[in-house]
């Protein structure tokens, strides 16, 4: 009996999800058609998801972890700019477009493991450490820029990033690769045993030999690189670094990680939840502009859409409670 | 176990020291470019026997945090306005989001007994009751883009035109598409709870309704680059077949443009918003979809300066047959098309 509702717990909970993608994609048919269901609307929605689902996976780890990052979206900011400032793209002209988004993945990891070290083995509590990375990476960014739009002009960066293999655009490809190579880590690695093991119940995990310290470091570290990819996908997007880059971008994608099933008090995790997640909203978003409708009353059904998830999970979580006892 | 912590151990010890090559690579995070041109910004210039050295004033200025092209360009149009005049010492507070922060820098001005102040406030609201302070200890304000809630809190109001902005947008589109009453016209606007937003997108219609057009889709991003992007995509995805587009905010228009270039459309014309150098440019470029942009002028506070110098000289505007200064100034809100870009690039700021 309870070895059936442990089976059927992420079954259903991952079936509500599908349940309300589909539920979503209904109502884009019906209302407006073709319009919704053409192949380049669905690769619009697959584009404007890239940049949160990547940052997401990364924050799906911190999370399962009994963690948090704050300070991703002004670490994506801070990556966009500096890989955006003349004497990088001075660089990517000289040594190759790669100069860009290594400059961007580099300065991603360093700020994740600063946030790593603080909580690790600064002993701060999550929350505080990345809010104080979020204030100090956004200024800094807006140091470097000095506030001004810094519009990328290295063509060879272009011709990578928004390349369009086998008619999907890059950075779709590589929200693939990134969940994917995640899904892999949280469900086939030690490294994802541990960091749900830690999430559970960290004495416990400690008294098994997990170097609970170590393993954060990384974590933090790895939600940083991935705010490193969101900001090379941006800077491809946009065509432009920016200080303003990823401003709020952590509260969708912690709603997205979230909704996805992942418990905000660490412990379980899925990708596979975090990836339908975003793709609600995003699909949202998509839906209301076809329609040509407000956007508060968009932000109202987000926030509808956080609720009823939530909500659904602890009902899930008490049943599971009742029925292992 | 233990080897797998030394192989990840090592991994992870690769992954830093790639980190830190490449930081190393991209050197100091630099922003010099690499031949340094001079930029003398300076628009078309009316000399009057006002300019004349007059009696020595100390101007008190503060703005909000220069967090966008337009904003920056405020600050500096204004530094460089002051420096032309040997007979104004202007006080420039640094730049700030938050309105007590504003408030004190203005109760630090009439402490300091400046001789007047020229004031963008954050929030008109929030800032009327200081500036009243100040008019009350006899200190000139001059109110500049944001209004205050009092008339007895300004000496004179220099004002853009959002409105006039719609208007002149809208109707520049109605005389490119005036015969087709089936045009398909998309609004990209910005922060939708703001008022500006609202009084633009309202002269929009008004001057559509004109000619019997309408707003076919809209959309509002919040005048950054990844909005104006996001929403952008959006938006085109949603029309299949667009004729006009109208985007607020030049600052917000870089992403529009990579949006529309990510798309591959090119079947309309765009009109930007509030003038940048960047959409001037592209005005230029024939190759470009940007064929006009609207001003709204980033040099409003540098005439809010002069008036304030005309103010605490006593002077009064030359080229009006009242004596005095004018208690509002409305500024025009013209549109820049490939005819008229070379007239008006020099005051285009850089986003």
């Amino acid at each position: 009996m309870s070895q059936r509702s442990a089976l059927m717990g992420p079954a259903l909970r991952m079936g509500g999800l599908v349940l309300a993608l589909v539920l979503l994609v209904v109502v884009g048919v019906a209302t407006a058609g073709e319009r919704f269901w053409s192949t380049g609307n669905l690769i619009t929605v697959l584009s404007l998801a890239a940049v949160t689902g990547v940052v997401s996976i990364g924050m799906t780890f911190v999370i399962t972890s009994g963690g948090i990052d704050l300070s991703v979206g002004a670490v994506v900011g801070l990556a966009s700019v500096w890989a955006s400032t003349l004497s990088t793209q001075y660089a990517a002209e000289d040594f190759g477009w790669w100069v860009i988004p290594l400059t961007a993945l580099a300065v991603g990891l360093v700020a994740g493991l600063i946030n790593g070290l603080l909580v690790a083995y600064g002993k701060m509590p999550a929350f505080m450490a990345t809010l104080a990375m979020l204030a100090a990476a956004r200024g800094l960014a807006e140091i470097i820029a000095g506030r001004r739009t810094q519009i990328v002009t290295v063509e060879p960066f272009f011709d990578v990033f928004q390349s369009r293999p086998l008619g999907v655009p890059a950075i779709v490809w590589i929200f693939v690769v990134v969940a994917a190579a995640g899904w892999f880590l949280l469900n086939r690695t030690t490294f994802g045993r541990r960091t749900v093991a830690v999430g559970g119940n960290p004495e416990a995990s400690r008294l098994a030999g997990i170097k609970i310290k170590r393993h954060t470091l990384y974590l933090y570290g790895l939600a940083g690189l991935t705010a490193g990819i969101g900001a090379v996908i941006l800077l491809a997007r946009t065509t432009a670094g920016s200080s303003t880059h990823g401003t709020l971008l952590e509260l969708d994608v912690i709603a997205a990680v979230v909704v996805g099933g992942t418990l905000l008090a660490g412990g379980r995790g899925t990708i596979t939840g975090t990836v339908l997640g975003v793709l609600i909203f995003s699909t949202l978003t998509n839906v209301f502009v076809l329609n040509n409708l407000d956007s508060s009353v968009q932000a109202i059904a987000k926030g509808a859409i956080i609720v009823g998830a939530v909500l659904l999970q602890q009902w899930f979580a008490a049943r599971e409670r009742v029925t292992a006892t | 176990m233990t080897a797998s912590t030394v192989r990840t151990r090592r991994a992870v010890g690769a992954v830093a020291a790639t980190a830190t090559a490449a930081l190393l690579l991209t050197g100091c995070v630099s922003n010099e470019p690499r031949e340094s041109e001079d930029d003398a910004a300076s628009g078309p210039v009316a000399v009057t026997e006002n300019d004349e050295p007059g009696d020595e004033v100390v101007i008190g200025f503060s703005a909000p945090a220069a967090d966008h092209g337009w904003m920056g360009a405020i600050t500096s149009a204004a530094k460089a306005e002051a420096e032309k005049y040997e007979d104004v010492t202007l006080q420039v507070a640094e730049g700030t989001n938050d309105v007590n922060v504003q408030i004190s820098q203005i109760e630090g001005f009439i402490d300091q007994g400046v001789d007047a102040i020229v004031l963008l406030p954050f929030d008109g609201a929030a800032l009327t009751d200081v500036a009243l302070e100040a008019m009350e200890a006899g200190i000139p304000v001059i109110n500049v883009d944001r209004e205050f809630t009092s008339p007895f809190a300004a000496r004179a109001t220099v004002l853009g035109d959002n409105y006039g902005m719609g208007v002149s947008a809208g109707t520049y589109i109605c005389e490119q598409l005036g015969d087709n009453p089936d045009a398909v016209v998309a609004e990209i606007a910005g922060i939708d709870s703001l008022p500006l937003t609202q009084d633009r997108s309202q002269g929009f219609k008004d001057a559509l309704d004109d000619c019997g057009l309408d707003v076919d889709a809209r959309v509002a991003a919040e005048f950054t680059v990844e909005s104006g992007e996001e929403q952008t995509a959006n938006l085109l995805s949603a029309e299949p077949q667009i004729d006009a587009i109208w985007n607020h905010d030049d600052d917000q228009g870089v992403g529009v443009l990579a949006a529309i270039e990510n798309a591959g459309r090119d079947e309309f014309f765009v009109v930007g918003g509030a003038g940048s150098a960047n959409m001037m440019r592209e005005i230029q470029d024939e190759e470009s979809v940007v064929d006009a942009t609207v001003i709204y002028p980033s040099t409003q506070a540098a005439d809010g300066v002069k008036l304030a110098r005309l103010v605490a000289q006593n002077k009064t505007v030359s080229d009006l047959a009242s004596i005095g200064v004018p208690r509002t100034v409305q500024l025009y809100a013209p549109v820049v098309t490939a005819d008229n870009v070379e007239e008006f690039l020099p005051i285009g700021f850089e986003s």
